[in-house]
This record gives structure tokens, sequence and C-alpha cells, in this order.
């Protein structure tokens, strides 16, 4: 375990936890080994990008479910629901502005795609808000009567958008230039998944920053270590935990958006199939590791195409093995959080 | 008293369930003579099953405290054993107990090793970790399509005392037919209560009362000396063990299994909320939950119609209560039952009594 991390050391600088990059080589580790198995380097081009825009996508679903779960000890088994409402909603956003969808023009494509994005973002957020309060808030430190709530919460939501939407299966298109592929050398690239990984990495970015350099973050980090010394120092950290879940809910509305646009079509199921993903994700990362979320989601994008390239029928458990995998060499998680 | 006995000493200990639990008995055997048609029969023999599945769902949620999401798939592994057992060997009775301790031994082993692993951790990492797995049991089965029929599922022939060509008496006994499909009924009828039977024996035995003091608190009772690790595991084996059971019966019963049918996960929400509303931990309420639950499934539907037709005018009532949208009903009731009344409809029975005495 790591709670010999903290070295302390003889000047007077303040003691630093050293930073454990064994999780981070497995990524590059894994692509270099899949080179020689995938044989042709631009099929492998292909299925790395696909893998990463895959991985990048349920890392921004994924992200608010692990710091919930390490802010309050909170599995929020409803998460699902704010995915399929924010894919739902931009299958209705894009669905009237299709005149801008269709045209060529990148500007009007994006002018339909971000207010969808946001207003997916803004209405999971909300929800997630109601959610909090309505549905979790009462059943606080009770796991199991928080899993069946959430479990109940997530059957009501869905079926409430069945009832809105209707339960069949709704097409999503891409808006017009983010269709096709850019051609990288020999290797086809489809332009959304670059967009993906662009994207994915921009939150990345945010999220690490806003955690890493400023106070909310400061104090949601102490938070998922040591709630009570937090509380004693008095910060409410009810209060900040209703932020993280809202904006958990957000992040998962919008990656709801993007996970509709990968599939290109929606149904109401969308949401809880989703979920199992985002379990081993966060199970592979290690619970409320926001790192290890990040890493746990590309590995599980990468094994997923390069398995599903390699040897089709595996790949339907490729998940499950690769969580058994990892859990075999680090039980807790790639970054276990250390409570105490 | 004999009553003591059969029950395990575990009585309804309230009068409104005592005669509720004697009504659903008397209507279930009832069924063929009071309600002819196979609508009913199919209803009442699914209640059968289920009553099992859930009870045995109980014995892992309410007796001990585990939320697991993978009793679907061992109720899909009995319902599969049996399936491909008949459907390979022919219809015969040997068939069936080849699929049946196939299916079982498959059952323990998986619920043993699942056990092992991941019992050790919180609750809420066994949930996960049994969804994730049941959700790769589910793919499985569907793509091994030579062996499980794939999406399409498996149709075969049952021993031919069950199917419904075969007759016992030419003369129709009281308006109904002394046939292969009465018979089957009765059979399941029979099981299903000698099985609820044990299980209501099993959670009043010592062991029972072991695996009640770990739900109410694991440390108190590793304390006094239980390996809880070993108790969790037993139950989930049992349960295991009975849900693949209940599993077989289904099978024979629609003489067809499919994905869909036994191991969709849309079954599995369905008994945790049969459990929840009929009450965690007392096996009654696996009988009054699943009675209702089953009858809701089958005939909200009809009322909602009516409810629909009456307010077909208002734009978002009309959706809400449209006929397809029962599930949100039963919802919204475990959601609040899990609230307002968390031991379900069989404590807050029993409470009443408490309350008045």
């Amino acid at each position: 375990m790591s709670s010999s991390t903290t070295t302390v050391p003889a000047s007077g600088a303040l003691p630093t936890v050293k930073l454990d990059r064994l999780p981070m080589l497995l990524l590059p580790v894994l692509a270099l080994a899949a080179l020689p198995l995938v044989g042709s380097v631009s099929s492998w081009v292909t299925l790395t990008f696909a893998g990463l825009a895959m991985g990048m996508i349920i890392f921004i679903m994924a992200s608010g479910l692990t710091l919930v779960f390490g802010l309050m000890d909170v599995l929020n088994f409803g998460h699902g629901v704010f995915i399929t409402l924010g894919a739902f909603l931009a299958v209705t956003v894009l669905g009237r502005a299709a005149g801008w969808t269709e045209s060529e023009h990148l500007l009007l494509n994006l002018a339909a795609v971000v207010p969808a994005m946001l207003l997916a973002m803004a209405v999971t957020g909300a929800l997630g808000l109601v959610f909090e309060r309505v549905i979790i808030r009462p059943v606080y430190g009770q796991p199991l009567k928080q899993i069946m709530i959430t479990m109940g919460g997530m059957i009501v939501g869905q079926e409430l958008i069945k009832a809105i939407w209707g339960p069949q299966a709704l097409p999503l298109p891409l808006p017009a230039s983010f269709r096709g592929s850019l051609l990288m050398g020999e290797a086809a690239v489809e332009k959304y998944r670059l967009i993906a990984v662009a994207l994915g990495l921009g939150i990345f970015a945010v999220l690490f920053w806003v955690l890493a350099r400023t106070k909310v973050g400061l104090l949601i980090r102490a938070g998922v270590q040591d709630r009570e010394m937090v509380e004693s120092l008095g910060y409410r950290i009810r209060r900040l935990f209703v932020g993280v879940f809202a904006a958990g809910s957000a992040l998962a509305g919008l990656g709801g958006v993007m996970w509709g646009l990968y599939q290109q079509t929606v149904t109401p199921e969308i949401g809880a199939e989703v979920n199992v993903l985002l379990f081993i994700v966060i199970i592979i990362g290690g619970l409320g590791s926001v790192g290890g979320c990040f890493i746990g989601a590309l590995l599980l994008g990468l094994v997923a195409n390069y398995v599903g390239f390699l040897a089709p029928k595996v790949a339907l458990f490729s998940d499950i093995l690769l969580m058994v995998l990892v859990l075999s060499w680090r039980p807790q998680g790639l970054y276990p959080v250390v409570k105490r | 008293m004999m009553f003591n006995g059969i029950l395990s000493g575990d009585l309804p200990r309230s009068r409104v369930l005592g005669v509720v639990l004697i009504a659903i008995v008397l209507g279930l055997l009832l069924t063929p003579f009071l309600l002819p048609g196979a609508k009913a029969l199919n209803v009442a023999a699914k209640i059968c099953i289920f009553i099992v599945l859930v009870a045995s769902f109980d014995l892992l949620l309410g007796y001990t405290g585990i939320v697991s999401f993978a009793h679907t798939m061992f109720f899909g592994i009995g319902a599969y054993g049996v399936a491909i057992a008949l459907n390979d060997l022919g219809p015969t009775w040997w068939a069936v107990a080849v699929g049946l301790s196939g299916a079982l031994a498959l059952s323990l082993v998986l619920s043993l090793v699942i056990g092992l692993f991941s019992l050790r951790v919180k609750a809420i990492f066994y949930a996960m970790i049994t969804l994730a797995v049941a959700t790769a049991f589910q793919t499985l089965a569907s793509q091994l399509s030579d062996f499980t029929g794939g999406e399409d599922g498996l149709s075969f022939k049952i021993p031919e005392l069950l199917s419904p060509a075969f007759s016992l008496r030419e003369q129709p006994f009281l308006g109904v037919a002394l046939d292969g499909r009465l018979i089957s009924y009765y059979l399941l009828a029979a099981v299903t209560v000698a099985l609820f039977l044990l299980m209501l024996r099993i959670v009043n035995s010592p062991f029972g009362r072991v695996l009640q003091a770990i739900r109410e608190n694991p440390f108190r009772a590793e304390a006094l000396g239980y390996r809880t690790v070993v108790y969790r595991t037993a139950s989930n084996v049992l349960s295991a063990g009975f849900a693949t059971l209940a599993g077989a019966l289904l099978a024979l019963w629609l003489r067809y299994n499919g994905p869909d049918t036994s191991l969709s996960f849309e079954i599995m929400i369905n008994i945790l909320l049969m459990v929840v509303i009929g009450g965690m931990g007392t096996m009654y309420g696996a009988v009054v939950g699943t009675t209702l639950f089953i009858i809701a499934e089958n005939y909200l539907q009809d009322l909602l119609k009516l409810a629909s037709g009456a307010v077909s005018g208002v734009p978002v009532l009309r959706d809400l209560v449209h006929p397809d949208r029962w599930l949100l009903w039963l919802g919204l009731l475990f959601v609040l039952s899990v609230y307002k009344f968390p031991t379900g409809i069989v404590g807050k029975l029993r409470a009443r009594v408490r309350g008045a005495a």
C-alpha cells in the first residue's frame, strides 16, 4: 500500500508525495505491445485513435461517478439516467437544428452542437441537484438503501424518458463536417474520434487544474481522504458534495451527448448499458481517484479496440478480463485512495 | 401445533397477513378451476416460479444484507441447463435430471468463486462486480448460439407426462380437461411449496440466525466467533442454488428458454422490486410482493389503458398513464417503499399488530 509514500525531507521543504508512475506506463506499453500483434501500422493507428476516443468519452462520463463516491461513499447506480438524458436532449436539439447540422459549414455545425452540449449539461446538472436532494440525501451512510434507491431512481428516470421521447431507438447523425475520416499517411482516422480525444483531453486538463490548483479542488481532495477532518476545520463538506454531484451529473450529460454521437443511435437503455463500463473503469482506477479513472478509461478503450480487432469473440469479455488482471495486480485499483 | 411445525415456527404474526397468504395459496391452487383459459394459468405459474426466485433473493438481500445483481444469472443457468439438455438428449426425465444437476453444479461453482473473491469487500463493490459478471454472462449466452440458440433461444419438447397432448382421463373433471398442462401446473405448485418451506426452514435455523446477525452487525458477528465470509458465501451459494431450481421450473413450464425470458437485467430489477415491496427479510414478503407485482404486470396495463382512455386529451398525463409505462408506477412505489416502509408490506402489517397489542 502507499501509506509510506510521504517522505520527510531533511531540509525545510514541504513533504511531497512521490508520484506513482507505474500505472501511467501501462498505456504506452499496451499500445506498443499491440503494434506487432495488429501487424500493420495503419490499422494500428486507426485502432489506437478509436480506443482513445472511446476511452475519453467514458472518462467524461465516469469522472463524476468516482469523485462522488470518493467524497461521500455514495455510489450512484442511477448515473446512467443523466447519460441517457443528455443523449436524448442532443437528439431533440440537433433534430430542431437539422438545417445547420446538414450544412457543410463547420461554424454552422458547431452552432448546433455546442448549444446542444451546453443545454444537456445545464439540464442534467440541474437534475443532479434535484436527484441529490430527493433521492440520495435521505439515505446517506446506508449503503444497502443507497444501492436500491439509486437503482429505483434509474427505473423511474428511464421510464420518464420513455414517456417523453418514446421507447424506440432514435437516430442521432453526426453533423456533416464531423463525418468522414482524415488520412494520416496510410491510416484513416475518423474526424469525430479526433474531436472526442481533443475534448476529452481538454476536460481532463480542466478537471486536473481545478483539483490540483484551486482551493475548491484542494478541499475536494482533502474531503476524499478524510471527510471529518475537513469538516472540523469549518468547511461544509455537504455543500461541496452537492456541487461535485451536480458537476458530475453535468459531465455525464455531456458524455451522453458524445456517446450518442459516437453510437449514432440513442435508446432509452443507453445509459444503463454504459453504466456497467463506468463501474469497471472506476474500479480499475481505484474508487475516488480521478487520475486512475482517466487511465482506466483509456486502458479499457484501447483494450476493447485491440481485442475487438484481434479476437472479436473475446472482445465481449475484454472489460472483465482487464478488470480481473488489474485487480490481481493492485486489488484496490491502479491508484488506491488512502482513507483514514 | 401442526402449522407451527410446517412453517418452522415462523408464523405470519398478523391476522391480515395470514388471511392474505391463505387467499394467495387458495387462489393459486384453484386457478385452473376458477379462471379457465391459458392466460390465467400462465400468470399463476409465473407467480409460483417467481415466489421461489424472489424468496431465494430475499435469503441473500433480506437475511444476509448482500446486494447482488447476478441473481438472474443463476436463474438463467437453471433454465438453460434444462433447455439445453432436453434439446440435445430428447424429452426424457433423464435429460431433465442431467440438465438440472449440470446447472446446479455450475451455479454452485460460480457462486462460490464470486463469493470467495468479492464478499470480503464492501457491499457496493460486490454489487458492482456482480453487475459486471451478469452482463458478461448474458453476452456469452447470446453469443454461443450453437449451444444456447443465441437471441432466438431454444424451444424443446418436455417429458410426455407434462406435455399438453397427454391426457389422464377422457372425461373432464369439474369442467377442466385433465391434461399434461394441468399436471405440470400442480407439480410446479407442489415444488414451489416444498422449496418455499425449505427456505423458511433455513432462515429460521441457527444458521439463519447467524446470517441475520451478520446483516445487523458484521463486526459483532465476527467478534462472536462466526467467520462472516464463510457464512456470507454459504448464503450466496444457497440462494444461487434455489434460483437455479426456479430457472429449471421456468424452462419446464414454458418449453422455451432465451436470453430475454430468464437472463435479462429487467428481470433482475423486477425481483428487486418484488422483494422490497413485499418486505425484505420476511420470506412471506416474497409471496406477497411477487403476487402483487405479477398481477400488476399483467393486469395493471389493462387498468392504465382505461385511465389513459379517460385522460387522452391531457398531453403530459396521457403519456404518463400509457399502458406501457406500468413500470414507472411500480418504480415510484419501490422508491417510496424504500423510504417510507423499508420493511415492506409484510413489515407494515406486522407493525400494526404490534402497535395494537
